[in-house]
């Protein structure tokens, strides 16, 4: 009997479609393993399952969400939780100081009347029954097969050992029907994954469905029933893992990759390792950036082409760029056009030719409050002096230069805007995106590294965006360093792609090569030899 | 209708109730017996006497160092500079301008300390800014007792030591640049008839002319510093402090600068103070400029991270409007005294508000 059945829900951010008309159905006790790739849309699914804020503030959703034969829609996680979905995050939420036991009843604790409360016959003045409380969670710990006394406090736990205690803390509800575990494997140890896949195959004995998501798609066979791969906010595979045939872990790549038909994309991709010189050479570089932390990267681009540099979230290939220009600490070696290149110094490598569009486009990359032609300008006058009128010997800011500068990118890259005078927070993504391409492309740049030019904006926008660097890389020579997490726009622009795996380069490969194979890099998985 | 409420909102809400209460009250004047002129005679006087500390407000306001709630030290600056100068009995515009230039000095120098401080505890530089002010204000305290001035003229009567509460700045530069461009007699002086109480009389209207061009000067000095190559760098990291940190600007030093500045211009500003009052006032007076020199700036439409020269000057203009003209009329009015209360409501009202936004802008 299905408990969970989805039928035709779409949804879309402002116009931006990210989930087109999924439907499937999970039977009770039966694990779903769902992949995809970073944007293909599972987080946005989740949190239509899940009640989440993000979903009603932005209009809703279409379709229909079917929980044990009710139509369902859940205003608020709690409505959810009593419906008896459970929901373990990647972020943990426990709260450290607390004992696992006291952790995993939180707000449910098991309670005996006192005096107080039995003369004011109040709920909330109810002794908590620690002997209780303990005994309960200790059995939720012992349903996964983990060793681990309910006395233990959270913060003296590895940090596997907390992962555990979450999904305990969820089992633990009585009504609980439907589990979401989101990338639970991610910070755990080889070891202990195994045990987790273990406890998993006994939670769903006891009749909870379950919703596996994971990067690691050999956790993904050994552990589900059934496999949904998500690309684009659709669904493109949907199959009984028994089902899927030989070679399971390269099929779901390449469906998660896509393209699998007319693998035209790299037809203009060109060799330049062997009739142009390095121009950027990179060794053991380490960086310290929280979350995409750089661990020994090691590569050379080589001048006049456009570098890719792929991974999944949180590997690192964001800390590259970033460390690179000095925005993070780092160390390393660092040679670039034959002179050793000075690290953590923003300024000296805004000097010596390097530009850079940061991936946190309102964080890093934009004066939101300031006007376009401050935008544009501000870092090429700051280090080069451009739109810059002396008077006295004092520099001063000449703004009808700086008007000029900033109308003739307006023009070039089809900013849509009032004038250089508008404020850069009343764009659009897209629009701001293309500002901060025109600051970079403001300071005649040797090379130019980019940070996720295409994240967050739509579809027609990314071509814009991803013409403009195409264009400026063939009309001035300008040596490129794109990082993105979209493999496929990786493949359309650049001559080569290095794919970062926990901090490192892990192989460099040209975009021809298929793109299950990227998947398999980008998974950690590197198996010679096998043939896709 | 629509049009109105544009109009109204592009100058400013809060701007434009204040001006149209003070509005009200300037034309219901005469039904209280309270003579227009002189009204206007002191807000005239008050915004000149006040422009420069208000002005100091906003170096700190554009690098993002938030309200200067620490404008105590750059005011004890200003008062150590008189009571320098005077010891050394420098009297008349030269004195004046020597005890400007000595008050900047001091209050760049503590200004270094003052933003070296600020920089260590970047995200709470209002709440640190006030516990500055205050603690300055009591160190201060004991210095002005225990310091060696000698000059009768400041020193305590009767112990011959420690400084008085009130100097007169009589023998030294008192009005000297109110009364610019002779630097002596009356200034300039208007006489305009006015009927007040039924009765015929003649108003004396005294426009400080030397102090308001002293001003002028300090805000167009300012208004240049912020086009230059630094004040442009200045404004980005007040705008966003790691986008400028990713183009290569040291933020440390610029918000530095900024405090350096306002702390000096604090300093300047107490001077021409004093110059207008006619008194120095030590120990705990400099309390009485914190929060209504930030509340000045607010009315004058600046918010936590943008400050304008037409803030500074509607600011000054209004705020001390707002102060002269409420006791005079109000109190006459209802025959109460609220006047206090109408200050104390409308100087923390204005900086509650301006900190509700800051934190609606976070999150």
């Amino acid at each position: 009997m299905p408990l969970l059945e989805i039928k035709n829900v779409s949804k879309d951010f402002d116009g931006n479609v990210v989930l087109k008309n999924i439907s499937f159905v999970l039977d009770e006790g039966k694990v779903l393993g769902l992949c995809g790739e970073n944007g293909a849309g599972k987080s946005t699914l989740m949190n239509i399952l899940f009640g989440m804020d993000v979903i009603h503030e932005t209009g809703g959703f279409q379709g229909e969400v079917i929980l044990d034969g009710e139509s369902v829609s859940f205003k608020t996680p709690v409505e959810a939780l009593n419906a008896g979905i459970g929901m373990v995050h990647q972020e943990f939420s426990l709260i450290p100081g607390f004992t696992a036991a006291e952790n995993i009843l939180l707000n449910r604790e098991i309670t005996k009347n006192n005096i107080v409360s039995s003369v004011l016959r109040s709920e909330k003045l109810k002794t908590v029954d620690m002997p209780a409380v303990f005994e309960s969670a200790q059995q939720s710990i012992d349903a996964l097969g983990i060793k681990l006394p309910a006395e233990s406090v959270v913060s003296e736990l590895p940090v596997g050992y907390k992962q555990f205690i979450e999904i305990a803390r969820e089992i633990n509800k009585d009504n609980v029907k439907l589990l979401i575990l989101d990338e639970p494997t991610a910070v755990l140890t080889e070891s202990e994954a195994e045990t987790l896949l273990h406890s998993i195959r006994s939670i769903a004995a006891r009749g909870i469905s379950i919703i596996f998501i994971s990067h690691r798609l050999r956790e993904v066979i050994e552990a589900c029933d059934q496999v949904i791969v998500m690309r684009d906010g659709l669904i493109v595979a949907d199959y009984p893992t028994d089902e899927i045939g030989e070679h399971p872990i390269g099929k779901i790549a390449s469906w998660m990759t896509g393209r699998t038909v007319g693998e035209s994309v790299a037809d203009e991709a060109r060799d330049l390792t062997k009739e142009k010189k390095i121009i950027l050479s990179v060794k053991n570089l380490w960086v310290d950036m929280p979350g995409e932390s750089v661990e020994n990267a090691t590569f050379d681009v080589y001048e006049g082409e456009i570098f890719g540099i792929a991974g999944l979230a949180g590997q690192g290939k964001l800390g590259i760029p970033n460390g690179i220009m000095g925005i993070y600490p780092s160390t390393g070696e660092v040679i670039f056009n034959g002179e050793p290149h000075e690290l953590n110094n923003p300024r000296k490598a805004q000097q010596n030719g390097f530009a850079f569009v940061s991936e946190d486009r309102r964080g890093v990359g934009l004066l939101l409050d300031e006007p376009i032609s401050w935008n544009i300008c501000f870092n090429a006058m700051q280090i080069q002096g451009l739109g810059i009128k002396k008077y006295l010997g004092i520099p001063f800011r000449h703004e009808p230069t700086m008007n000029e500068v900033a109308d003739k990118y307006i023009d070039e890259l089809q900013i849509r805007c009032t004038g250089p005078q508008q404020k850069v927070s009343n764009l659009s993504g897209g629009n701001q995106q293309k500002i901060c391409l025109a600051k970079a492309f403001c300071m005649e740049p040797k090379i130019l590294l980019v940070s996720e030019p295409t994240r967050g904006i739509d579809v027609g926008a990314k071509e814009l965006v991803l013409d403009a660097l195409r264009r400026y890389n063939k009309e001035r020579g300008t040596t490129i360093v794109i990082v993105s997490s979209e493999l496929e726009e990786l493949r359309s622009i650049a001559d080569r792609i290095a794919v970062v795996t926990e901090g490192m380069v892990f192989d460099i490969l040209p975009p021809s090569t298929k793109s299950a194979y990227f998947g398999l890099l980008m998974s950690g998985e590197k198996i010679e030899g096998e043939v896709i | 209708m629509n049009r109105v409420v544009k109009a109204i909102d592009r100058f400013g809400r809060a701007k434009f109730i204040i001006a149209a209460f003070l509005f009200i009250l300037l034309m219901i004047a005469p039904i209280y017996g309270v003579s227009r002129v002189s009204t206007i005679n002191d807000v005239v006087l008050r915004f000149a006497m006040n422009g420069v500390l208000v002005l100091s407000m906003v170096p700190m306001i554009q690098s993002g160092c938030g309200l200067n709630f620490g404008i105590p030290l750059g005011l004890i600056s200003g008062l150590l500079a008189e009571a320098i100068i005077m010891e050394y009995n420098w009297t008349g515009a030269a004195g004046f301008i020597a005890a400007m230039a000595l008050g900047a000095l001091i209050g760049a120098i503590l200004g270094i300390f003052y933003g070296y401080l600020l920089n260590r505890i970047k995200g709470d530089e209002m709440v640190i800014a006030t516990y500055v002010g205050y603690a300055i204000i009591y160190f201060m305290n004991m210095m002005w007792l225990g310091l060696p001035f000698k000059n009768p003229a400041s020193v305590q009567g009767y112990a011959g030591e420690g400084l008085r509460v009130t100097i007169s700045l009589d023998k030294y530069w008192s009005h000297v640049f109110d009364r610019w461009p002779s630097f002596q007699g009356e200034g300039l002086v208007l006489n305009i008839p006015e009927v007040v109480n039924g009765q015929q009389t003649v108003q004396n209207l005294r426009i400080p002319v030397g102090t308001i061009l002293l001003f002028l000067l300090f805000c167009l000095l300012i208004w240049l510093f912020f086009r230059s190559k630094t004040g442009t760098a200045m404004t980005a990291v007040g705008s966003n402090a790691d986008y400028a940190r990713a183009a290569g600007i040291n933020i440390n030093r610029m918000r530095q600068l900024s405090v350096v500045m306002s702390t000096s211009l604090a300093a300047v500003g107490m001077v021409i103070y004093g110059q207008s009052y006619g008194f120095a006032q030590y120990y705990t007076a400099p309390q009485f400029f914190m929060f209504p020199t930030v509340a000045a700036i607010l009315l004058g439409g600046a918010v936590l991270t943008k400050a304008t020269i037409s803030n500074v000057l509607w600011g000054a203009f209004l705020f001390q409007a707002v102060l002269t003209m409420t006791p005079s009329i109000i109190n006459s009015a209802i025959e109460l005294d609220i006047s206090e209360v109408i200050r104390m409501v409308v100087t923390n009202g204005l900086i509650v508000i301006a900190l509700t936004r800051k934190v609606r802008k976070n999150g």
